[in-house]
Parts: structure tokens; sequence; C-alpha cells
């Protein structure tokens, strides 16, 4: 186990301890939480998009159709590419699963 | 194959990490790794494959689908339908023999969903994997992981998939074996050259030029297992499964590889021939056609996508 920090994120207000040597998404997952949406696990999918408020972090490779270099300047990252490198303050980009549809009229109006 | 469009030759997709990529390719499914080229693309075939490769890796900057390419019967055939593409409406680009290492010339186009497809009529013969020409055994010794048997199809999301299934089936041969309508709208057909229930299969998104899966057979629902034994074991990214199809009743598993494209391996499912009726799923049983035993469809099979 590495250092462990804190990350809270700011639409639901959840807070998870994230181990610094996981991706943040996966340490939410362990914790069952699912305040940010998760897709591929692998940074490709951009479901897991979240914006860093607050903290210091590194990432892996990530799709630079999701994150291009300027919104990675304004500190968007993939959640399962993100390590916490302190405490950090996340906020999900993406809608939450639970409003995506499964209707494929609606389709049409679920933007990722 | 009544154009002399044979089946799927292979697929280039994009990774971010080549390293990770043949982890998952090589020692999970269980691909084997048979030629490099100048621009750093890994070649790659599953065992039973005759052809010298089915999979081509290229490190990028964004995962998903280059192309994907069909055999065609010879080199006249080639020709003809370089033509009738054109003809069609398609945008189509020649590439030379060599570019992707011995393979012959390729003929590039796009479809009105959106992705790049493309034909050739010949590649290097490196026969089966381990095994002798002649008086050949069941099987190789010493294949990794899932022993992915072959590559089988693509799942491709995009629009305009009437105009697509005409050039699918006017121009190139294939036949509509399955399909999901939503009143009068399809908003899914799958499709065949031969006896399988799909070589290539298509579903209605708002955004062109998406990847869903592609897709590798494996022999039995043992094997299926099996994989799902070794997706928990290197503890890869799982979608969904072991489950079963509705659609193509096959029995499948859904995971990701390191770069989130997505992955099936499956046995089974239903058998095609070109006097079949199509088989039809209605959209308010979508959840079923898709996922027969949960009956719905996770949230990530219509919104994750590289
Ligand atoms: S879950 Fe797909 S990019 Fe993070
Ligand atoms: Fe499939």
């Amino acid at each position: 186990m590495g250092r462990q920090h804190q990350v809270t994120e700011a639409r639901s207000g959840q807070r998870f301890s994230c181990d610094e040597a996981l991706p943040v998404l996966t340490a939410m997952e362990q914790h069952g939480l699912l305040c940010v949406p998760v897709g591929c696990r692998g940074g490709g999918c951009g479901l897991c998009k979240v914006r860093v408020l607050a903290g210091d972090y590194e990432c892996g490779r990530m799709s630079c159709k999701h994150v291009p270099a300027d919104a990675r300047e304004q500190g968007y990252v993939l959640a399962c590419r993100l390590f916490a490198r302190s405490d950090l303050c996340i906020e999900r980009y993406s809608k939450p699963c639970s409003e995506s549809t499964v209707d494929p009229q609606q389709r049409q109006k679920v933007s990722l | 194959m009544k154009k002399g469009v044979m089946r799927p030759g292979h697929v280039q997709l994009r990774v971010l990490d080549m390293a990770k990529a043949l982890e998952h390719y090589v020692d999970l499914l269980g691909l084997i790794e048979v030629d490099r080229d100048g621009q750093g693309r890994v070649y790659l075939k599953a065992w039973t494959e005759t052809d010298k490769f089915s999979v081509v890796l290229r490190e990028a900057d964004e995962p998903g689908m280059d192309f994907m390419g069909f055999k065609v019967i010879d080199d006249a055939c080639l020709t003809r339908l370089a033509g009738e593409l054109l003809e069609f409406g398609c945008q189509v680009e020649e590439l030379p023999a060599g570019e992707l290492k011995d393979c012959g010339r390729r003929v590039q186009f796009s479809s009105p969903s959106g992705h790049r497809f493309e034909l050739f009529a010949q590649k290097q013969v490196t026969g089966k994997w381990g095994l002798a020409e002649v008086n050949p055994e069941a099987w190789p010794r010493g294949l990794k992981g899932m022993r992915a048997v072959r590559f089988d199809h693509c799942l491709l999301y995009g629009d305009e998939l009437d105009e697509t299934l005409r050039l699918f089936t006017e121009v190139l041969g294939f036949t509509l074996a399955e399909q999901v309508l939503d009143g009068g709208t399809r908003i899914a057909q799958f499709l065949s050259l031969c006896m399988k229930a799909h070589d290539v299969a298509f579903i209605l998104h708002p955004e062109k030029g998406r990847f869903h899966h592609a897709s590798f057979f494996l022999e039995t629902w043992e094997d299926v297992l099996r994989a799902a034994d070794l997706i928990s074991m290197t503890d890869t990214s799982i979608d969904i499964g072991p489950t079963r199809h509705g659609l193509t009743h096959g029995k499948t598993i859904y995971f990701f590889d390191p770069s989130g494209n997505r992955n099936e391996v499956f046995c089974g499912g239903d058998y095609h021939y070109p006097d079949h009726p199509v088989v039809t799923w209605t959209a308010d049983q979508l959840g079923k056609a898709i996922f027969y035993h949960d009956r719905q469809l996770n949230e990530r099979f219509l919104t994750v996508l590289t």
C-alpha cells in the first residue's frame, strides 16, 4: 500500500481515500461509489472525465479526443488515468450513468 | 460471397501504449506476434488463420479503429469492386502492395456510417500457427491466455445505416442476417458474407465512425468461462459477461484492452444462409436482444466507444 490521499467529488460531496498507486476511478470503485461514471477504465472512452479543482496529481496516457492539450491545462483529466499526489477535489464532467438512456429514441439526446 | 468478398481479413486498431497493448493481445488474448514495421506497427494473428496477420496495432494518442479489411477472391475482383465503390459515391483510395507488410494492394473506402474499410486480394500465406501443413495435429502447444481461434467480426457505431446497408449488400455482396427495428427504423444491422451470423455489424448512433468492439472466436462455452477467469486473474477491465446475446445467440464476454478499446470473445451462435429470412428483434426488446439473460442493457453498451 502506498500513501493514502482523500478525494472529494464536488457535485455529490462523496469522499473516499485513494492509494497513490491506484487510479482515482479504481479507488472509487473499490469503495462501492459511483460519483464518477465508469466506462472502459483505459483512458479511451471519456466517460470518467473530471475536472481537478484542487490538489496535485499525475496522469497516465489518455485519449486526446476527450482531453485535448488545452483542456488538460484547465485541469480536465480522465479519472481512470488520474493518480493523486495530494488530497484532491474533483468534479464529475459527464452525465452520470443513471441519466443516460437505453431508449434508442432518446439516444440522440445523450451526449458525452 | 456473391460479389467476390470472402471474409474479414484484418483490423487495424490504435492503442495508447504498445507494450501494454501487447501484454493484452498476446499474453491475455493469445494472439501471436508475427512482425513489426518501420512505422512501429505490430502485426498479430490468431493460430487457426492461414494468412500472415489479422490484427495490426498502431500506437497513437487516441484509441479506436483505423480500418477493417476484407479479403476478396482475386485481383480482378479487387479492380472491379474499386470501380463499383466509386460509382456508389465512396471516397476510394488505393494503397500500394507492401504498405501493410506482406499484403498486396488495398482499396480503401469510407462507409456512409463514417468508418474506413478496405479490400485486398493477396496476403502472404504462412499457414496455421504451430501446425504442419500436411497431417496437422488438432492444435499447437504453446498458445497463451485465451488461445483466440480467429479474428471474427467488428461491431461499429454510426449513422446512415440504410445507405451503409445498401453499400454492403449491393456493392460488396453481404446479406442482412439479423436486425433490430424501432418501428420503421433499423437501429442495428448484422451483415454476413457466408454462414456466420455476422462478419460486420452496425448500431445506429448520432456520431459517425465510432468503434464498439473487435471480436475473437473461441470454440466452447468452457473456453469463454476460462477467458473470464483470465480476465479476473489479470485484473483486466470487464464490461459484461459471461452471458448470451439474443441477437446471433452467441455466448460471449466483453472486456477492454488497456487503451479502452472493447474486445469480445465468444462461441456458438446462429448460422446463416443467404436464403434465410432476416432475424428480427424489436427495439422494445433491445435489452434482451443484446444481453439475453439480464434482459437489459448495461449503461456502457450504448455510451462506451472509442
Ligand atoms: S473509463 Fe473510459 S476513459 Fe476512463
Ligand atoms: Fe460481437
